[in-house]
């Protein structure tokens, strides 16, 4: 019992479908108080179905959970005054002005009229959108669009955060700040559930990861122990001379090992852990007078984690039950 | 390139710094009052207004073409001069101009929908129907305009209350106590219809024969029986004989409660159902 207070979500056996579709299918997850924990998953496996049912937006069909020691069915308005959302769509009205949207939110939070004002003037001066304050949230880029739904997230600091594929869409840069708005909530002591379809972000940001996959959580634990149960980084390498291929094969074979020819004549891969090692072989490439047009040293991605857990790679499904939701 | 990737992290530095200040360490606020919500959500509808006034040209446009169609192409035929017709049917005309502008409550509902933001309302601490009350409650600016409007036309044509002013208001007052009343129902069908299009033409396909099968255009007294009998319990000629009771300062409280009886009563149904509705979405 001690321990209830310890987890910010602990759900159990939690089940929901949609007619024929099951979309959450037994999903068991603890999240410990203040960390930011992951789960990763392709579209439709199930990930924004769950958080939905952890922020009382539906019901579920099957087990139990409860949100900083509130259960999620019969105590739904204690969990909705804890927690904030963001959705997959960004939640604000686009054809309010991005300041009225955060004075709207403060107001329905409880906030008196001036304060509800300062407070959404503070905000948009902390996400840079003070410029854009007065413009209609349609005409805004996808990054500040999302910067104002992090910012209505926080109008009131919440205990709990979820965020449903926060960076999707977004360019490098704008990711880079959602980034880094993310990590200093979580720094403050907002415990953060994360849905996102790349490892890289889970990786960068979560304590912990559970990877879903049609409804069930098909494994669990840090970054690092699913990266190494997943296997090492790449390296890839493209060549200007496809006929150099094979003597670029066999300098790699010998710096780092089995080397995998692609199907485009020009580039090859072969599996790395460590950066320098992979540094100090393409620099022996050139040493050795092959001309290389590129190269880049990268994590498993998705795709792998998926193909080394479950054997099969990433399906896009058409009976997405993503899409069944919105429906 | 490395360049700017400094300039960038420090910027982000900057950036994280200056939310980590923003978070609030105040406490948690109470949470607001039922009213308090939906007035909130009722400022967010006439924002929407304000930003778009567009769309009140069809809340101003359709009142102006009924009154002046129906005054010139049926007045010499139905009563014998415009004049006299124009006595006759403002009353219903405001009901119809006011009446139809209900319809785009459910569409305005249905095009939330589908937005993000409505998740966010759900997941926020407030009254649960707050946010529909609260978007009814802003559509009655909508009420007013075309109500407003209706009675300037029929003022500039020459229609003059035998009821005087004070009456033409409470009809206008009667006419939006109906209609937030009615508005509901196409709430309803807001919920249930697939795209907004179909609430609309749903809901002008159900309004279209209400209106006009009612005492609004011609006294129900030249209509075949059966029609009569239709036209007798047709709630919208209830509202009808309220207003012209009304503006012509003949009214009768036995009229006026049936239209308030009946306000409620589609409130006290179509409330409930909108609220399930909703919260099943």
């Amino acid at each position: 019992m001690s321990g209830a207070h310890e987890l910010a979500i602990e759900a159990e056996g939690l089940g929901k479908s949609f007619g024929e579709t099951t979309a959450v299918d037994g999903v068991d997850l603890s999240v410990r108080k203040g960390a930011v924990y992951g789960m990763l998953g392709p579209n439709g496996a199930g990930k924004t179905t769950t958080i939905r049912m952890l922020a009382t937006l539906l019901r579920p069909d099957a087990g139990t959970a409860r949100v900083l020691g509130h259960d999620i069915v019969t105590e739904a308005d204690a969990v909705r005054s804890v927690v904030s959302l963001t959705g997959q769509l960004a939640s604000v009205d686009e054809d309010l002005t991005g300041r009225e949207n955060l004075i709207l939110i403060g107001r329905l939070l409880g906030l008196g009229r001036a304060t509800a004002k300062s407070r959404a003037d503070s905000l948009l001066d902390a996400f840079g959108l003070t410029e854009a304050s007065g413009r209609l949230v349609k005409n805004y880029s996808g990054g500040m669009r999302r910067r104002l739904d992090l910012a209505a997230s926080i109008v009131v600091t919440p205990e709990l955060m979820f965020l449903d594929e926060p960076t999707t869409g977004l360019d490098p840069r704008s990711r880079n700040q959602v980034w880094g708005i993310i990590r200093a909530l979580a720094e403050e002591g907002t415990t953060i559930l994360l849905c996102t379809q790349y490892l890289d972000e889970a990786d960068q940001l979560a304590e912990g990861i559970a990877v879903i996959d049609r409804g069930k959580v098909i494994a669990e634990g840090t970054p690092s122990q699913l990266k190494s149960s997943v296997g090492s980084g790449t390296l890839h390498v493209r060549l200007l001379e496809p006929g150099q291929r094979q003597s670029a094969a066999e300098i790699l074979d010998r710096e780092l090992g089995t080397v995998k020819l692609e199907s485009d004549p020009s580039a090859l891969s072969v599996a790395c852990d460590d950066a320098d090692r992979g540094a100090e072989a393409v620099a022996e490439l050139g040493r050795r007078g092959v001309a290389i047009a590129g190269f880049s040293l990268g994590q498993p991605s998705l795709d792998e984690v998926f193909l080394a857990l479950t054997g099969r790679p990433v399906e896009e499904d058409e009976s997405s039950t993503e899409e069944v939701e919105a429906a | 390139m490395s360049d700017t990737r400094t300039g960038d992290t420090a910027a982000e530095g900057l950036e994280e710094q200056a939310i980590r200040k923003a978070l609030s360490s105040a406490p948690r606020p109470a949470r607001p009052s039922p009213l308090s919500a939906v007035m909130t959500f009722g400022w967010r509808g006439i924002l929407k207004i304000k930003h778009v006034p567009e769309q009140l040209i069809d809340a101003t446009m359709t009142p102006v073409l009924f009154t002046l169609m129906f005054t010139y192409m049926y007045g010499g035929a139905i009563s014998g001069s415009t004049g006299e017709y124009l006595q006759f049917i403002l009353p219903g005309i405001l009901m119809m101009s006011v009446l139809f502008t209900t319809v785009y409550s459910g569409v305005a509902l249905n095009t939330d929908l589908t937005k993000g933001v409505v998740d966010r309302f759900r997941s926020l601490p407030i009254w649960r129907p707050a946010p529909l009350v609260g978007a009814v409650v802003g559509d009655s600016v909508r009420y007013l305009v075309a109500g407003t409007v209706v009675i300037v036309v029929g003022t500039i044509l020459g229609y003059r209350p035998e009821g005087g002013w004070d009456g033409v208001l409470a009809a206008l007052a009667l006419t939006i106590v109906f209609s937030f009343a009615l508005a509901w129902v196409f709430t309803t069908l807001g919920l249930i219809m697939r795209s907004p299009n179909a609430v609309m033409n749903t809901g002008f396909m159900a309004l279209f024969p209400l209106t006009f099968l009612s005492n609004a255009f011609v006294p129900p007294e030249t209509l075949p029986k059966g029609l009569e009998a239709f036209v007798e319990v047709n709630p919208i000629s209830f509202v009808v004989t309220a207003n012209r009771g009304l503006m012509n300062g003949t009214a009768e409280a036995g009229d006026i409660l049936l239209v308030l009886g009946t306000a409620l009563l589609l409130t006290a149904v179509f409330v409930p159902l909108t609220s399930r509705l909703y919260r099943k979405k």
